[in-house]
Order: C-alpha cells, then sequence, then structure tokens
C-alpha cells in the first residue's frame, strides 16, 4: 500500500533546531555576508537595494531572500528564525514556521457533495483562522456561490448572501476554492516562477519570490487567488501559531496568496481545515495514489464532475451529488 | 571635437526656449511632482489606493500600458514609405518617428511598474539573478521584445543624430532600421498574446484579439503623429511636408476602416450567438444586471471612431487641415478609451465566478498616470528640443522662416 497523505505521521523539516542559533537577525545585507558570497545574491542584493531605494519600500528583510526552491536547509532554518523573531516583534506571538515536504506517491485531492452542502460558511472561516486569514480587509479563499435551486449558473450566483438560516428553500450552494489544477493556467503565466505545483498536486506560491503583478489572477478561471491590496491585519489573539512557510505564514502586503490544501497540515496527515469544520460530511480528502484514499473511493463510485471541464485545467477539485 | 561640440550646442538647445517652452516644462514637473506625490501614497498603503480589487486585478495602468505599446508600434507607419518606398517627404521626420516609439516604449515600462505590488522585488525577473519564467511566461516575453525595441529605436535615434550632426551618411543602419518593422508588429502581437492567451477570460481568449490590437495601433499612433508632427512644425518652424501628413492620414483611415469591420465580426458573433460569452461585450454595450459604468464611454468611443473615419475616407476633409485634426483627436480619444479600460476591464467583469465589480480608477491611479503621461511628454519635449536643431543645422529641414526666439 502505497503512503496514504492522511495517516499521521510526523514531519522531520518542522522539527529544525532552534537552539544554538547564532545571532542573525540584523540588517539584511548582513544576512546575506553569512553566505558563500556566490554571484547570485550579492548582484540580486544590489539591484534590489537600489530598487528598494528608488522606490522607497525599504520595508522587510525578505526582499533579498532566495527562491523556495533554492533554499538549503541552513538557508530555510535561519529564514524561518527571521521570520519567527520578527512576528514576536510585531504581534507578541510566538510562531513556528516549518516547510513540510511531499511524500512519495501522494498526489493530494478534494471531493465535494453538493447534496450535503447547506451554505453554512463554516468551511471558509475555519479556512480563515488556520491559514491567517485577515478580517479587514476581509476576504476568503473559499467563496460559497447561492444559486437558485436548477441553475448552476455563476452569472446570477451570489457569494455575499446573509441569512439568518440555511440553507434557503429554493436554493443550492457551490462552494469553490482553489481547485489545484493538474495543468494550472496561473503557473504558466507567473513571470518569475514565484508560483508552482508540488510534486504532491498543490499548488504554492513563494511570498517573497512573487512580484506582485497579478497575472495569475486574470490567469485563473476559478477565483483561486487573493492579492493583498492591504496590509493584511490579523488579531495577534487570533494567529496561528503553526505556520508552513509556503502555505499559511502571516504574508506581506503586495504579493499574491492561496488556497494550499492546508500544506502545514496535510503533509504532516491532518485534514485541512476545511474539511474538520464541515459539520454535513460533504468535504472528502485525501490521496489520490492510495487505492483505499477517501476521494479515490468517490470517483470510483459516485459521478464526479469538475468546473468547467473544457478549460483542460483538470482540476484535483471534484463535485458530485451523494 | 566638431562632433561633440556640434552635440555640446544641441545639448544647450535644451535650456534656451521661450515662454511658451518654460510654461510647458514647469506644467509638466508640476504633474510629474503630483505623480509621485501619488506613487509614494501607494508604495506606503499598497494597491489598495487604487480600484483594483481581486475581481478586477488589472485596471488602469495596465490600460494605459496596453494602449502606448500600440502607440511605439506604430512608429512603423512612418518607417515603412520612409525607407522601403523612399518616400522622401517622411523619411525627413521619420526619426521623430522613432523618438516617439522611445518615449511610448519608456512609458510602457513605467506603467507596469507602478501596477506590481513589489517593485523592489522586480529584479527577479533578470536572467542569472533572478528566475524569469522565459519562455513559458507571455509576460517575460513581453519584457524582452520592448526592452529589445526601446534598444533599437533608441540606437537608431542616436546613431541617425550622431552621423546627421558629422553630416555624414547613415546608410549602414539600414538593416536595423528594417528589422524595426517586423519587431514592431512583434511588440504588438505578443502584447495581445498576453491577454490571448488566458483561457480564463472568454473575452480575451478570442482569436480576433491580435488583429483588432494592430489595426488600432495603427489608429491611434500615427493620429498622434500627426499632430504631433504639427506641433513640431509650429515651434521649430520646419517644413514638414503636407504631403507626408496626408499620406500618414490615408493610412489611418485603412486601418480604421479595418478595426471598425474587426469589432463588427466581433459583434456578430456574441450577439447572434447569445452564449454565456457575451456577457463582457454586454457589460461593455448595454450594461449587466443594472452596471453600466463603461457604457458611455463605449459608445462616446464608437461614435468618435465612425465620425473619425467618415471624416479620413474623403479626401476633401482628410486634406483639410482642420477636420484632419479634428479626426486625429477623435480616434486618440476612441481607441483610447477602446483599447485602454475598454479591453482590461471587461475581461475581469464579470469575473471568473460571475461577480460583478464595477471598476473606475481612483484618485491614485488618475494621479500616477497623469505623472507618467507628462514624464513622456517631457522625454519627448527634450530629446526633439536636444536633437531636431542638429538636423536643422545639417539641413535635412527646409525652414519656414526665422525662428521667433
Ligand atoms: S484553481 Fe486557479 S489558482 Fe488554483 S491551480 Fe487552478 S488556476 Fe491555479
Ligand atoms: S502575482 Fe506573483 S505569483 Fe502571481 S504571476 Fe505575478 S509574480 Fe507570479
Amino acid at each position: 500500500m502505497k503512503n496514504d497523505g492522511c495517516t499521521p505521521r510526523a514531519c522531520p523539516s518542522s522539527e529544525a533546531p532552534v537552539a544554538g542559533a547564532t545571532a542573525e537577525r540584523g540588517a539584511p545585507l548582513l544576512q546575506l555576508g553569512r553566505r558563500p558570497p556566490d554571484r547570485r545574491a550579492i548582484l540580486g542584493a544590489s539591484v534590489a537595494a537600489v530598487a528598494a531605494a528608488a522606490t522607497g519600500s525599504g520595508c522587510g528583510n525578505h526582499r533579498f531572500d532566495a527562491h523556495y526552491k533554492e533554499l538549503t536547509d541552513e538557508d530555510k532554518r535561519r529564514i524561518f528564525e527571521r521570520i519567527e523573531a520578527e512576528t514576536r516583534a510585531r504581534t507578541g506571538v510566538d510562531v513556528k514556521i516549518s516547510a513540510p515536504q511531499p511524500m512519495d506517491g501522494v498526489e493530494f485531492a478534494y471531493a465535494l457533495d453538493l447534496s450535503l452542502c447547506n451554505g453554512n460558511r463554516r468551511c471558509a472561516e475555519a479556512c480563515a483562522r488556520e491559514n491567517n486569514l485577515p478580517d479587514v480587509p476581509k476576504f476568503r479563499y473559499i467563496q460559497v456561490l447561492e444559486m437558485d435551486r436548477g441553475t448552476l449558473d455563476f452569472e446570477n450566483a451570489n457569494a455575499y448572501y446573509e441569512h439568518d438560516e440555511v440553507p434557503v428553500p429554493g436554493k443550492v450552494y457551490l462552494p469553490v476554492q482553489c481547485q489545484h489544477c493538474a495543468n494550472p493556467p496561473c503557473v504558466k503565466v507567473c513571470p518569475v516562477t514565484a508560483t508552482w505545483r508540488e510534486p504532491d498536486g498543490l499548488v504554492v506560491v513563494d511570498y517573497n519570490w512573487c512580484i506582485g503583478c497579478r497575472y495569475c489572477i486574470a490567469a485563473c478561471p476559478y477565483f483561486g487567488r487573493r492579492f493583498n491590496f492591504h496590509e493584511p491585519t490579523v488579531r495577534p489573539r487570533d494567529i496561528n501559531p503553526d505556520q508552513g512557510y509556503i502555505s499559511n505564514r502571516l504574508r506581506p502586503v503586495g504579493v499574491v496568496e492561496k488556497c494550499t490544501f492546508c500544506l502545514q497540515r496535510t503533509r504532516v496527515g491532518r485534514y485541512p481545515a476545511c474539511l474538520e469544520a464541515c459539520p454535513t460530511g460533504a468535504r472528502k480528502f485525501g490521496n489520490l495514489g492510495d487505492p483505499n484514499g477517501e476521494v479515490r473511493i468517490m470517483l470510483e463510485r459516485k459521478r464526479v464532475y469538475v468546473l468547467k471541464e473544457e478549460l483542460g485545467t483538470l482540476p484535483r477539485f471534484y463535485y458530485f451529488y451523494g | 571635437m566638431s562632433v561633440f561640440s556640434g552635440l555640446g550646442t544641441a545639448a544647450k538647445e535644451i535650456v534656451r526656449g521661450g515662454r511658451i517652452y518654460y510654461a510647458w516644462v514647469a506644467l509638466l514637473l508640476v504633474f510629474i511632482s503630483l505623480g509621485l506625490v501619488a506613487y509614494v501614497g501607494q508604495l506606503r498603503n499598497g494597491l489598495g489606493m487604487t480600484n483594483m480589487r481581486n475581481q478586477v486585478a488589472w485596471g488602469f495602468y495596465i490600460s494605459n500600458f496596453t494602449f502606448l505599446v500600440g502607440v511605439a508600434a506604430a512608429a512603423v507607419l512612418l518607417v515603412i514609405p520612409a525607407y522601403v518606398y523612399n518616400f522622401k517627404p517622411i523619411k525627413e521626420i521619420a526619426f521623430l518617428g522613432e523618438l516617439m516609439a522611445v518615449t511610448a516604449i519608456v512609458m510602457c515600462i513605467l506603467f507596469v511598474a507602478v501596477d506590481v505590488g513589489g517593485p523592489a522585488n522586480l529584479w527577479h525577473l533578470i536572467p542569472f539573478i533572478g528566475r524569469p519564467n522565459f519562455p513559458v511566461s507571455l509576460l517575460t516575453w513581453d519584457i524582452v521584445v520592448l526592452n529589445g525595441y526601446l534598444g533599437i529605436n533608441g540606437f537608431i535615434f542616436f546613431y541617425v543624430l550622431y552621423k546627421v550632426s558629422r553630416g555624414q551618411k547613415y546608410s549602414r543602419i539600414l538593416p536595423l532600421i528594417l528589422l524595426s518593422i517586423p519587431w514592431a508588429v512583434g511588440i504588438h502581437t505578443v502584447t495581445a498574446f498576453l491577454y490571448n492567451g488566458l483561457v480564463a477570460r472568454p473575452f480575451w481568449n478570442a482569436a480576433i484579439l491580435a488583429p483588432r490590437f494592430l489595426a488600432s495601433a495603427f489608429c491611434s499612433g500615427p493620429a498622434l503623429m500627426i499632430l504631433v508632427l504639427q506641433l513640431v512644425r509650429r515651434q521649430f518652424r520646419i517644413d514638414i511636408d503636407g504631403r507626408a501628413l496626408t499620406k500618414i492620414a490615408e493610412l489611418v483611415a485603412y486601418a480604421l476602416a479595418f478595426n471598425l469591420f474587426l469589432l463588427g465580426a466581433e459583434a456578430f458573433k456574441e450577439f447572434y450567438g447569445q452564449s454565456e460569452h457575451i456577457a463582457p461585450m454586454k457589460y461593455l454595450y448595454l450594461g449587466l444586471h443594472g452596471h453600466h459604468a463603461l457604457v458611455p464611454f463605449m459608445w462616446t468611443a464608437l461614435t468618435l471612431n465612425v465620425t473619425a473615419l467618415m471624416l479620413f475616407l474623403v479626401p476633401r476633409f482628410r486634406n483639410n487641415v482642420k477636420l484632419l485634426n479634428v479626426g486625429c483627436v477623435f480616434i486618440l480619444c476612441g481607441v483610447y478609451i477602446e483599447k485602454g479600460l475598454g479591453l482590461v476591464v471587461p475581461g475581469f467583469t464579470p469575473d471568473a465566478l460571475g461577480e460583478i465589480y464595477e471598476y473606475v480608477p481612483s484618485v491614485t491611479e488618475l494621479a500616477v498616470s497623469l505623472g507618467i503621461w507628462s514624464s513622456g511628454a517631457l522625454c519627448f519635449t527634450l530629446l526633439a528640443k536636444f536633437s531636431i536643431p542638429v538636423f536643422i543645422k545639417a539641413k535635412q529641414f527646409t525652414l519656414l522662416g526665422e525662428p521667433s526666439e
């Protein structure tokens, strides 16, 4: 039997040593100096320094970090510690940054039973808490579309309904979040490879590398991405301290972010927060590589469909009527 | 050396000028400062200072960018008759076309730069030190072709200027000039593909987009050229052959007719078919579910374009300078609306999940854009002021009389 992403297992890289770290929370250039002085880093730093000076936005030393895929374990340790310290200084909260790695033979997928969904939106709120989404200005990764029974017409859908009680008679509900496409148009268009599909199917963003051009938002057919138009503010008591570097850590203003199927949870064998919060049991999550995985079973037993199949994006998010 | 002293004298030209010249430069500087102040505010507070949101992720900045790529590409309209057909009246002024291309590209780059959320991260685009997603992302292609175009036209401009100032021939550069013709088509096509390749946006994902881009570019660019040439003629009192202007106007007329034809083809497909992809078109021309922010603008644009076509088609109107100028202004406004907000916003309205967010530019966006347009105008003014006397001295132009200054 292959790995099932939903069996609890420890993640080695989340146990990165913290003690004994040398003081390196100073200026960014000093930190750079700790690395072997390779041409790329120095050139990058000087260009960025000029850019920062020219634009006056020298805020945050993340401007000089390398791309996630080029970080060594040592780089990661250093950067994670720095972010932890910064967060502590800024919010008073002790957070733990980690970067759990994909597991062999795992491809995550989601399935959602539309006959059970009643539009209560607990998933969207649980997601917001798990993934440190801001309340001011408020946005959510999950849009629950309310539509008239008898249609699946987005144009007449409403994602901003407010009712005392759901479901409203005559209405149906369709939750939409990033579909983690196997052929993701958002990844293709990114000019700096700041977003990509991981081997286990999770489409992620390197918040330090994104330039904020929003081309990926234009390219996504499912409204799966959000841009931080404002400085995102999460109340300190709401901050989830268990943070993934390419998933739910606190994001800076000016970058794009998105649902990661709760990478920080699912890669260590837990369910996504939206699934755990759903009171109707409409949400199923699992490993496509596992013949007994929840989603595999749904794919085999139910008649499933994907949104906008004609676009060829190959979503890994399946809908069905149970 | 005499060359450099010659160029030095030319440089002095920049600071010489009449009251109108100084007032113009001062006005531009004021606008540029306004833009800078607005931009600093945007840097401090984030792109939330604009009215762009997740539903409409691109707005006024990218609209201006798209329009200006068209203006830059249209410089070739001067180059083709000048060098390919050796049409003398246009050859004399072709360098002004190159100058306009350079200015337009500089503005394009500025418009993209102010649109990104992390300008300090832009170094990620640089090969070897960053990680440009070439050749997969069309945006990297656009950066390559736009910078290439800037390089080619900048080089041609300064090379010709240098040669002319020494009284030498500059025919050796002809291959580069010829290269700039397909390159201009290239920058425009790549920019069209930037939108065209997005399956998520039916309004852009139609094969007609690239041809329409070219057609509308060949209207707006030359129209701007006709106006600028007359200003140059007036300011520097040089003789620009009237035949050059009417020739350009003739080309504009063809392009405009073709552009309107393509629009008609598009409208037919959408309105006859009545598929769900009609929504953006409806939003533009009729309004959608009670939202019609762009409707008056689109009808204005259409009216302006059709009127201009009338003015340009009839030779009697076209040869009348006043009517010609009116037509040019109409085309500029018409295409600016149609190829700017009229192209970018409907791609996002309704958005991928059918939501309608009505976008209108914020004060910050207007101020920053005004600043960028003013920097472009300043760039053009200074370079023209610097270069035209060199050409006059080299007897490339016939003077209309002594300058009044
Ligand atoms: S749903 Fe959108 S953001 Fe998610 S992978 Fe697909 S295209 Fe990308
Ligand atoms: S906004 Fe960021 S992730 Fe999206 S395309 Fe631009 S650089 Fe890439």
